[in-house]
């Protein structure tokens, strides 16, 4: 017989999914309207955060209630615990994309400071590492969570890199200033995108195999 | 440096990705889950006061129970709600110098005026401890039939309500050993078939799960969640994780009174009353 509760795991588990698409959504929307100067992409990630946030309520009154309501236990516990915890770094990765969204609205009012070749490469790297953690997720795949845990520090990496980059336009020339600044914050948000994305591969390693891989030195993940 | 170009070129380079802006999420979303589906009111009861002797144990409980719901009733020991429960298919009058006032409307009409066995066919009762009779599985289930006069085949009807109480497989092979060669779990179960069996209405439910184990509880809580379509039942229990898992609402009785009902999800996450909170949390009680 299969019990009520599996069901409203399963309906937990669709919802946790259908907000992570729509977050998912939102980055690729608001880098694409940085590097194609599209100022209808950037407003529509600024019109659908409300879905993200209405969600982020929404989960967060379903993981209160399976707690109150059906004291689950083990594994039953694990997730709707990695529940919680994924469905706020879902919403932060939502206000990251907002936030460049935001930025790619400056952007656009200026000229294209130089061909963008690396910013790219990096938001390619964060996506990847949101959408493996999500697979991670739905495939119940700690080897996969842990491959994106790896990637982190490229991400960190291209960050510092484009920031020194972009310090040699500023320095040459200071009419770039304005949006090359812009640019840098464009790198933190991605950066802070894969952070989220490293946090929910956390999680989905706690939730399959119980192991708490926070604060652990790479080899011993 | 790990790229270099021109200031100011317009050059453009697209991430590759599996994904277009323009797509929809790729995951889908379920259709939104009902909340509680509360149908029309089952049961009206207004000023409800029941006295045993010159004791009053129950000090006017006003109430409307939802038709095709689970409504669990929960307090600390001796807060009246099993003779809350009793009172609704006037069990209470079985019990000598019990005296009832105020009204309990079943479908609009007053129990007091309704004949007693039919009210007690249409509000069936399943008590604490299994108490199947001393004859066969089948015969269990059929005698209720039998005295109803039931037309058609009874052995179709059998099966029906064991399939209904989540019986059926475990016993369709041995339909005619005694009943008392079940188990604990199966027993209830049984009770729960045999209630189930002249088709009732209603199902009040006096503490089933208190002599189970948790598999058998688990499986009980399931049944009452499966009859909901057919069914409008009232559970007494004072295991507050069981009206939690198992509930749409819950009344929370204390000292005879009811201090809050309300949906299962609000009561157990944000009760109104303090009386209420101090319960669950299990500071008094």
């Amino acid at each position: 017989m299969e019990r009520h509760f599996e069901h409203d795991l399963e309906e937990l588990k669709e919802r946790l999914l259908w907000m992570a698409g729509l977050a998912e959504r939102a980055v690729h929307q608001a880098v694409q309207a940085v590097f194609e100067k599209d100022e209808a992409l950037a407003a529509r990630v600024l019109e659908e955060e409300k879905a993200i946030n209405e969600m982020q309520i929404e989960i967060d009154d379903r993981v209160m209630q399976l707690v109150a309501l059906q004291q689950p236990m083990a594994v039953d516990l694990r997730f709707i615990l990695s529940a919680s915890r994924i469905n706020n770094d879902l919403e932060r990765i939502g206000d990251q994309a907002v936030n460049i969204a935001q930025s790619a609205l400056r952007i656009l009012r200026h000229p294209q400071v130089k061909p963008y070749v690396d910013l790219p490469r990096m938001s390619e790297l964060a996506e990847g590492m949101v959408r493996d953690s999500l697979n991670s997720l739905v495939r119940r795949d700690a080897e996969l969570a842990k491959s994106v845990l790896v990637r982190d520090d490229q991400v960190d990496n291209l960050r510092d890199q484009i920031f020194r980059e972009l310090l040699t336009y500023m320095m040459e020339n200071s009419a770039v200033i304005y949006p090359a600044f812009e640019l840098v914050l464009v790198t933190k948000n991605l950066e802070r995108i894969g952070d989220h994305a490293t946090n929910i591969a956390e999680d989905v390693i706690y939730m399959v195999a119980g192991r708490d891989v926070r604060h652990l030195a790479a080899d011993r993940r | 440096m790990a790229s270099v170009g021109t200031v100011h070129s317009g050059n453009t380079v697209n991430v590759k990705s599996d994904q277009s802006a323009d797509t929809p999420p790729r995951f889908s979303l379920p259709a939104k889950a009902s909340a509680v589906a509360s149908g029309s009111t089952r049961f009206k009861i207004s000023g409800l006061k029941v006295l045993y002797g010159p004791k009053e144990v129950l000090h006017g409980i006003d109430m409307e129970i939802s038709s095709n719901v689970v409504t669990a009733v929960i307090g600390p020991s001796g807060c009246g709600k099993s003779t809350f429960l009793r009172s609704l298919n006037r069990m209470t009058e079985t019990v000598r110098q019990a005296r009832v006032e105020g009204d309990i409307l079943l479908d609009g009409e007053n129990i007091e005026s309704m004949d007693v066995v039919r009210l007690r066919r249409r509000v069936g009762m399943v008590f604490q401890r299994p108490n199947p009779f001393p004859k066969s599985i089948f015969d269990n289930v059929a005698y209720g039939l039998r005295i109803n006069g039931h037309k058609g085949r009874l052995s179709e009807a059998v099966e029906n309500s064991l399939r209904r109480a989540a019986l059926w497989d475990e016993v369709k092979d041995q339909l005619h050993k005694s009943a008392y060669a079940l188990s604990g779990g199966q027993q209830q179960r049984l009770c729960i078939a045999r209630a189930l069996a002249v088709d009732p209405e209603v199902l009040l439910l006096d503490e089933p799960c208190s002599a189970l184990d948790p598999v058998t509880t688990a499986k009980i809580e399931e049944l009452l969640f499966q009859l909901k379509p057919s069914c409008t039942i009232v559970i007494v229990t004072h295991n507050m994780q069981q009206a939690a898992r198992a509930s749409d609402f819950t009344a929370f009785l204390l000292e005879g009174r009811l201090v809050e009902y309300q949906s299962t999800p609000k009561l157990f996450t944000t009760p109104s009353d303090p009386r209420t909170e101090a319960y669950i949390t299990g500071r008094f009680g």
